[in-house]
């Protein structure tokens, strides 16, 4: 199928692309923007009319669960895929924390080969960085590596030892893979929330920001030791990205993620123990948003993800500590970026590089650009339209979100992965 | 506030009771008054009032409890309640579901109150906010977070004893809370219940290892010197050490803990002579208080149980809406 976008307002923040024009796909890859090929008429094309609305790259996410395998009575790699098409993410990175693990590419090969099955979005894997992710033994990189995993890591759990952490890294740097830590450290980062008035007022055990920062500076430590290709998931502390940015200014060739809703709530918005706001890391204070922010208006911070983390209802319905944290996120993932637009915070380029652009460098793959002979990952979205956010317009099968009720702007009308059209809003508002 | 909205119906009246934060310095009046005629029930020959005849009040407790259960349960009877106690071992609830399941379960045996007891900050909302409508739920300490009864039987006490807030007026009281606020569900009460109503000055004292983060903002002053934070005061509550906080990094032993911050004869001085001492109970004598205080005449400890008993059975029969009433209470007029 041949595809002519007519009209639209295409951003391609790879080439500084952004003007009113048209976009031409065919066989699966981007042809051309401005005019069509010659030859392109012959045979069948099908139009769309994209006019006031964006063409851009689709969007890559740094981190989703898709809770398949192990959990799927929580979400499944089809049921999320199929989110992510609504979302225009056409990629989506897997962390390993699946049961089993991915530490086999037995493991990444199944998730590989279900998200073909979908066919909704690409997903790629992290393999594990330690078998089990018990952080004790090393896990089988260059197999991992072998079987497509992007890059390794230990997800949300700490590697204690700091020699195996070492040793880890330097494994990692020989398989020429990059290493996606989470900064927390396994003593500190034992409570709920961040700890502060919100904490002390309910009652409830704090994660103070050393728990990030200490991590932190002991794995820049050892990144500038081993020499290591390094990003930092999920950022949730002002002084984690001042950190990040003094060590990106020394030279050290690292970078750096951020979770959505990081961006936009606060541990107030826990107000009376709200389980939809237990995340991990935790939600913190005004003064590490508005840092949060800066880091990613300055670059520091290069990519927002989702974190997605579907659940079901029960383990939601619990006193706070005792919920499980994360929040599906999928699809607030682009309304919540442009909202840093409205915010002053991106220009609508930067949103979309922070999105697509960034991400898919930081992956390390083909993706994330409109250049002709690149493949057709395409989201077509209408930036003005104001949706209210309610679980019956969610796609994923996690309806835990904090954001129902809200207001979100912007909402996606055509998604391609790889010059297939895998979602059209039946009934696009104009 | 979603908490606010809980406790309270649209009139202002109390429905749940889940913490002290939010509620009214009128409604808070109210109930210590409501406390004040409950009281001689007590003394009386036939200890009972009939204002919850025919009401089944459950005691849900997922943690143990023997004061507090037991003055909840002798409230409720001297209200003429019928009462069941569930002592619910955390163990076999330690998933949030079972917690709502059982909670449903009860729901089917039509109890029209629970009187819940849990370990972890917030449980109280939690129940509150899933309970059919015209079932109360009434909140006897939820983790670290608050348990309200014990704040106004504290209230009531200093009441009584110094005439603080009497016509419902201000007070100039220093009152020093020392000890593990970290842990204390009290102590949240007490801070939120003590500065509603006003008072003259709010210490905390203790170890920065006991003292929760950024505490100065629940509006108290923080003392880690405990000759200090007892100078001039004229209420010192002391908390509870439990066993469990003095093995690990909070304290380094039972012994020192007594010597640095316990409760003596001599530090006792520090404090105005007029000075009333008070504890929640159980007390550790020589870890968070000497003998001789907690025995001497400046202790309120057995007179804080028995007026539990009158505070308990206030707030109870307001949430059920079954205290009569010739005319509006005061937390609903202009004055």
């Amino acid at each position: 199928m041949r595809w002519h976008i007519r009209g639209g307002r295409v951003v391609d923040p790879a080439r500084g692309l952004d003007r009113v024009t048209d976009l031409y796909l065919a066989a699966g890859r981007v042809l051309s923007v401005d005019a069509p090929p010659p030859g392109f008429g012959d045979g069948q094309v099908r139009e769309i009319d994209a006019r006031g609305l964006l063409v851009c790259p689709g969007f890559v996410d740094l981190c989703a669960r898709l809770r398949e395998p192990g959990s799927e009575h929580k979400a499944t790699i089809l049921s999320e895929t199929r989110a992510a098409a609504r979302a225009g993410i056409t990629t989506l990175c897997c962390p390993p924390d699946t049961l089993p693990v991915i530490d086999t590419p037995a493991v990444a090969e199944l998730v590989h080969r279900r998200a073909e099955e979908s066919g909704h979005a690409k997903v790629v894997c992290l393999g594990a960085l330690t078998a089990g992710l018990a952080g004790r033994q090393l896990a089988e990189m260059f197999h991992l590596k072998a079987i497509g995993c992007v890059g390794v890591s230990n997800a949300m759990s700490a590697i204690a030892d700091t020699e195996v952490l070492r040793r880890a890294l330097e494994y990692a740097a020989t398989a020429g893979l990059t290493v996606f830590l989470h900064a927390e450290d396994p003593w500190l980062g034992r409570g709920c929330l961040h700890e502060g008035p919100v904490a002390t007022r309910l009652g409830l055990p704090g994660i103070p920001e050393t728990a990030e920062t200490v991590a932190l500076s002991r794995d820049l430590l050892l990144i500038e030791q081993t020499g290591v290709r390094a990003h930092f998931c999920r950022l949730s502390s002002a002084r984690a990205v001042a950190l990040v940015r003094a060590a990106q200014d020394a030279g050290l060739p690292i970078t750096a993620d951020v979770a959505a809703h990081q961006l936009h709530l606060t541990d107030i918005d826990v107000g009376y123990y709200d389980s939809l706001c237990h995340v991990r890391p935790p939600l913190r204070s005004l003064r590490d948003r508005e840092g949060l922010r800066e880091g990613v208006r300055a670059g520091v911070i290069g990519a927002i993800c989702s974190d997605h983390q579907p659940h079901e209802r029960d383990v939601k319905t619990a006193p706070f500590e005792a919920t499980e944290p994360g929040i599906s996120a999928l699809e607030t993932l682009l309304p919540l970026t442009l909202a840093l637009v409205g915010d002053a915070v991106l220009t609508l380029p930067e949103a979309i590089a922070a999105l697509s652009l960034r991400p898919a460098r930081i992956l390390g793959i083909e993706a994330g650009s409109l250049a002709p002979g690149t493949p057709a990952d395409v989201c077509v979205f209408d930036p003005n339209v104001d949706r209210r956010l309610t679980e019956e317009t969610l796609a994923s099968a996690g309806k835990n979100t904090p954001f129902l009720g809200w207001h979100l702007r912007g909402k996606v009308t055509h998604t391609f992965v790889s010059g297939r059209l895998v979602f059209e809003d039946a009934a696009p508002i104009r | 506030m979603q908490a606010r909205d809980l406790q309270t119906d649209g009139k202002g009246r109390l429905k749940h009771f889940l913490c002290i934060e939010g509620l009214p310095r009128a409604l808070l009046l109210d109930i210590l008054d409501a406390a004040e005629s409950f009281a001689g029930v007590g003394e009386r020959a036939v200890k009972k009032v009939p204002l919850m005849r025919g009401k089944t009040i459950a005691n849900l407790f997922f943690e143990a409890s023997t004061r507090t259960r037991t003055t909840f349960e002798l409230a409720a009877k001297r209200l003429s309640a019928d009462v069941l106690n569930l002592n619910i071992q955390a163990s076999s609830t330690s998933k949030g579901e079972s917690l709502l399941d059982t909670l449903r379960t009860l729901e089917a045996m039509h109890c029209d109150m629970f009187v819940v007891r849990h370990g972890m900050s917030g449980a109280a909302h939690l129940i509150a906010s899933h309970v059919a409508d015209g079932v109360r739920v009434i909140n006897a300490g939820d983790g670290r977070h608050e348990h309200p009864t014990q704040a106004l039987l504290d209230c009531f006490t200093i009441r009584r004893a110094t005439g603080a807030w009497a016509e419902r007026g201000s007070s100039s009281l220093v009152i020093a809370i020392v000890g593990d606020v970290l842990h204390s569900r009290v102590a949240r009460s007490d801070i939120h219940a003590f500065n509603t109503l006003g008072v003259g000055e709010l210490r905390v004292v203790g170890p920065k290892t006991l003292l929760p983060n950024a505490v100065e903002t629940l509006g108290v002053h923080v003392f880690h010197d405990p000759e200090a934070g007892l100078c001039d005061a004229d209420v010192i509550i002391m908390l509870r050490l439990q066993n469990e906080r003095m093995q690990g990094a909070l304290l380094p032993s039972a012994l020192e803990y007594f010597t640095t911050y316990g409760l003596t004869p001599a530090r006792l001085l520090r404090a105005k002579p007029s000075v009333i001492v008070m504890h929640p109970g159980p007390i550790n004598r020589g870890v968070e208080i000497d003998s001789a205080v907690a025995d001497g005449n400046h202790s309120l400890i057995l007179e804080q149980v028995r007026y539990g008993i009158a505070v308990r059975m206030a707030v109870m029969s307001m949430a059920m809406g079954s205290l009569p009433r010739t005319r509006p209470p005061r937390s609903m007029r202009d004055d």
